[in-house]
């Protein structure tokens, strides 16, 4: 059978760089069975991050000849295999040994989203074309591979004032929540910093459960928040409501 | 002593963050202990997250008559009534309510046409009950639960892998582990421990588990003193992907079924007739998986070993709703369209019925202070888990686990470690990087995995488990003298060293529990004793170490109350 060249980042942030290895290709294989291959007969201590290898968990995700995919859903064989199979880690997370990045900033960021809360009086009957919408954001299975390739955090490192699309999703499998509570205008305003994001809709092309994560998610959000905000008439109608509830 | 080691200290250590685990968390959090959650992989990526059809729990949303007791029922009869079946009871009890707590904390179930929660047919249950979220259940699950959890505000060590429990005396003091990203050692100091830690499948080659799943909790619930029960019963479940080669023995659910898949063999013979005409597809999941080995193995097997599983007759737009998973995995991973083209599938690895002996209300272990919920604990399903019931498993008793564990940390004081345990566990977890000359654990681990694929599967025989027995123990001798390269930093090779010792341990616990059941029960199936036999249905097979030796010996099973019995008794007279 065929052999191809993986040409795998080995090392920490301060110091690494590519390693060939040679590996066969067997039917059907993918980056992530290479990737085995290479720890069971060459380098026993390569990191890689992987579980259920079907898609189904989002640990596995890596730059595959640039372009950041889950390796266990990329097949060798879509792959040119007369030159070598480049895999880099994600380039927006600090790198902690070859393949695995220190993701713990995402954790953090969700810590910062109120979980849902029903709304008093809910009955908990509900149609299910009120929900396919939602069910839509709450299949995201946290590659994190948007995070990855959006420009705000990518390019301008903006973790700070940004939460980027994978929490854009969350919040509006929590926000279009029939029964949900809970505001989060003003956390996508600020802590979030939804304003950043300009729908450039990187974050939907990578996609690997294919949420339309700009159209679906982050625009319907960004009404919101314009609602809320920035609306003269609703902001009117809010003060004046406000005064009499106050009286 | 070990002033160099990081410590930390809680109420109650839960090890696992799965359904059982994070469930437990969420209780014992509820009743104001400290809470520290310590998990192998990343947060939110246990196997939890690729549970697929659905959890059972009988609130007759689509099927009025059905009730717990008719639940009760098919759980003993899918287990061969070799359950625990107080277990059984409150299982079947306590499930609706705990599906019920999961959507008033957000999750989103199908729904039916009246805005309940929908509810769909699996084998071995009279009635469609399985809760489901199209066929992504599990991560609707393990998202609830997590967001929950960090609200509620437990400790998460993600990617800590616990090696060693630690004792004051007679009880739980705590634990000893290492940080994967760095290797360093950690220590954790806890009044009461909760073993989540879920599975064995790792041990065999065609699993549907992923690398986490090496029996961690069992092996350590063992090392220190603990019983373990059942290991026997190891479920393969009958469709697991043949085809190609690095997908083999991934889990193709068994909602395929539910939606009313097909099986056929090359012959093109739906060939369940012969096996159980009456449930046909939907048969359990023991009696399903031996009949797809039989058609294989008598020659009547597809191209790649496997049968024919089809659900081509059902509307396209139907089953990209209902099974969108499965339409993507053999689109992209086997280029098979299951809208148009039959699938190939055969038995897979993929479920533990055995594990921690546990009391039914607490979960507590035999040892003071260690509780175990989940797959990581036995008793419940018996010789064989009915499909759903693995879900409702975690979440019913993952509470009650939590509620035992902080109530028995309210009683008792933290204890200081023992310098000598920490010791030898930090000497063990070294060993590999100070062998100049060894062997790859990778060696080792494909080994262990023959043997088990080859002599202790589906179909078993006394000769083929005492040679596994005898092999076992000669790879207890190889893993002294492994060797490993790197370093300690993020290096799955040296976490493959310590996970091989767990798994090892479940081995031969499993093994020795064959050979001890001269039966076929469940999925338990001996060639050289193919029946039930009703004095062996009376007992359990309990394990147990004595210095460095593993014991087995025979329990009976408690008599059954009068008025569970009639509920059993009422299922003979419907002719179930």
């Amino acid at each position: 059978m065929a052999d191809v060249v993986l040409r795998i980042f080995r090392g920490t942030r301060e110091n690494g760089g590519t390693v060939d290895y040679q590996v066969p290709v067997a039917p059907g294989m993918v980056v992530l069975d290479a990737l085995h291959h290479v720890q069971k007969h060459q380098a026993p201590d390569l990191a890689v991050r992987w579980n259920c290898k079907a898609g189904r968990c989002g640990s596995c995700s890596a730059e595959v000849n640039g372009r950041p995919r889950l390796t266990c859903k990329t097949r060798m064989d879509a792959l040119p295999q007369d030159k070598p199979v480049t895999i880099l880690p994600m380039k927006s997370f600090p790198v902690i040994k070859d393949l695995v990045t220190d993701v713990s900033w995402n954790y953090k960021v969700n810590k910062s989203i109120p979980a849902f809360q029903a709304r008093k009086g809910t009955d908990w009957k509900i149609r299910q074309e009120d929900i396919d919408r939602v069910q839509e954001f709450r299949k995201c299975i946290e590659c994190f591979l948007c995070q990855n390739v959006c420009h705000v955090l990518r390019e301008h490192n903006k973790h700070e004032q940004f939460g980027g699309p994978r929490f854009f999703v969350r919040v509006a499998g929590l926000e279009m929540h029939p029964f949900d509570g809970v505001s989060r205008a003003a956390l996508l305003k600020d802590q979030l910093g939804i304003g950043f994001c300009n729908i450039t809709k990187c974050c939907t092309e990578v996609c690997p459960e294919e949420i339309r994560i700009t159209d679906n998610a982050i625009i319907p959000l960004k009404e919101r928040v314009v609602d809320e905000f920035y609306d003269p008439v609703l902001r009117l109608v809010k003060r004046i409501r406000g005064a009499r509830n106050e009286t | 002593m070990n002033a160099e080691f990081e410590t930390h200290e809680h109420d109650v250590l839960i090890i696992g963050a799965g359904g059982a685990g994070l469930r437990a968390a969420i209780e014992a959090l509820a009743q104001g202990a400290s809470v520290g959650v310590v998990c192998k992989s990343l947060l939110g990526k246990a196997h939890t997250v690729m549970a697929e059809g659905g959890i059972a729990a009988a609130m007759g949303n689509v099927d009025s008559a059905d009730n717990w007791r008719t639940h009760f029922r098919d759980t003993m009869q899918g287990g061969k009534f070799l359950n625990n079946w107080r277990m059984a009871q409150i299982h079947a009890q306590e499930s609706s309510e705990r599906v019920v707590e999961l959507e008033q904390w957000g999750a989103l179930f199908d729904r039916t046409e009246d805005g309940r929660i929908l509810q769909r047919a699996f084998g071995g249950h009279t009635y469609k009950r399985l809760c489901h979220v199209g066929d992504r259940t599990g991560l609707e699950m393990i998202r609830t639960l997590q967001d929950r959890g960090v609200q509620m505000g437990f400790d998460v060590y993600m990617e800590c892998t616990i090696t060693r429990l630690l004792k004051d005396g007679d009880r739980i003091a705590g634990a000893f582990g290492y940080w994967r990203e760095n290797g360093r050692f950690v220590v954790f100091k806890a009044k009461s421990v909760v073993l989540a830690t879920g599975g064995i499948g790792k041990a065999w080659p065609i699993t549907s588990n992923s690398w986490e799943y090496t029996g961690d909790g069992m092996a350590l619930a063992y090392e220190v003193g603990a019983e373990l029960m059942d290991m026997e019963f190891v479920q393969f479940h009958p469709t697991g992907m043949v085809w190609p080669p690095g997908v083999q023995g991934l889990l193709v659910t068994e909602a395929v079924r539910g939606e009313g898949g097909i099986l056929r063999n090359r012959t093109g013979e739906r060939f369940m007739e012969r096996y159980d005409p009456k449930r046909m597809e939907l048969s359990t999941r023991d009696v399903v998986a031996r009949a797809i080995f039989t058609e294989v193995r008598e020659g009547r097997g597809t191209e790649h070993g496997g049968a024919f599983l089809d659900i081509s007759h059902k509307p396209a737009e139907y089953v990209k709703r209902k099974l969108p998973s499965m339409y993507h995995q053999f689109l992209e991973l086997a280029d098979v369209d299951i809208t148009k083209s039959p699938m190939e599938v055969g038995p897979t690895c993929h479920y533990m019925m055995g594990g921690v002996r546990v009391e039914a209300e607490t979960g507590a272990s035999t040892i003071r202070g260690l509780f175990a919920a989940g797959e990581a604990a036995a008793g419940l399903h018996g010789a064989n888990r009915l499909g759903g019931n693995s879900l409702s498993d975690l979440l019913v008793f993952g509470k009650r686990a939590g509620l035992a564990a902080a109530q028995h940390a309210k009683g008792q004081t933290t204890t200081p470690i023992d310098a000598a345990q920490i010791d030898q566990a930090e000497r063990e977890m070294l060993a590999p990087f100070e062998h100049q000359t060894g062997e790859s654990p990778h060696a080792v681990h494909g080994d262990l995995q023959q043997i088990m694929q080859s002599l202790v599967g589906i179909y078993r025989n006394e000769e083929d488990l005492k040679s596994a027995l005898q092999s076992i123990g000669q790879l207890r001798d190889r893993i002294q003298n492994l060797t490993i390269g790197g370093s300690r930093m993020f290096n799955p090779g040296w976490h493959l060293c310590g996970d091989l010792t767990s798994m090892l341990t479940v081995s031969e616990a499993v093994t020795r529990s064959a050979i001890a059941r001269r039966e076929s029960r469940g999925a338990h199936s001996r060639l050289d004793y193919a029946n039930l036999d009703a004095q062996s249905g009376k007992q359990n097979n309990i394990i147990v170490r004595r210095g460095s030796e593993m014991i087995l010996r025979q329990e009976p099973i408690p008599a059954m109350p009068a008025d569970l019995q009639a509920i059993l008794d009422e299922g003979k007279g419907a002719g179930a």
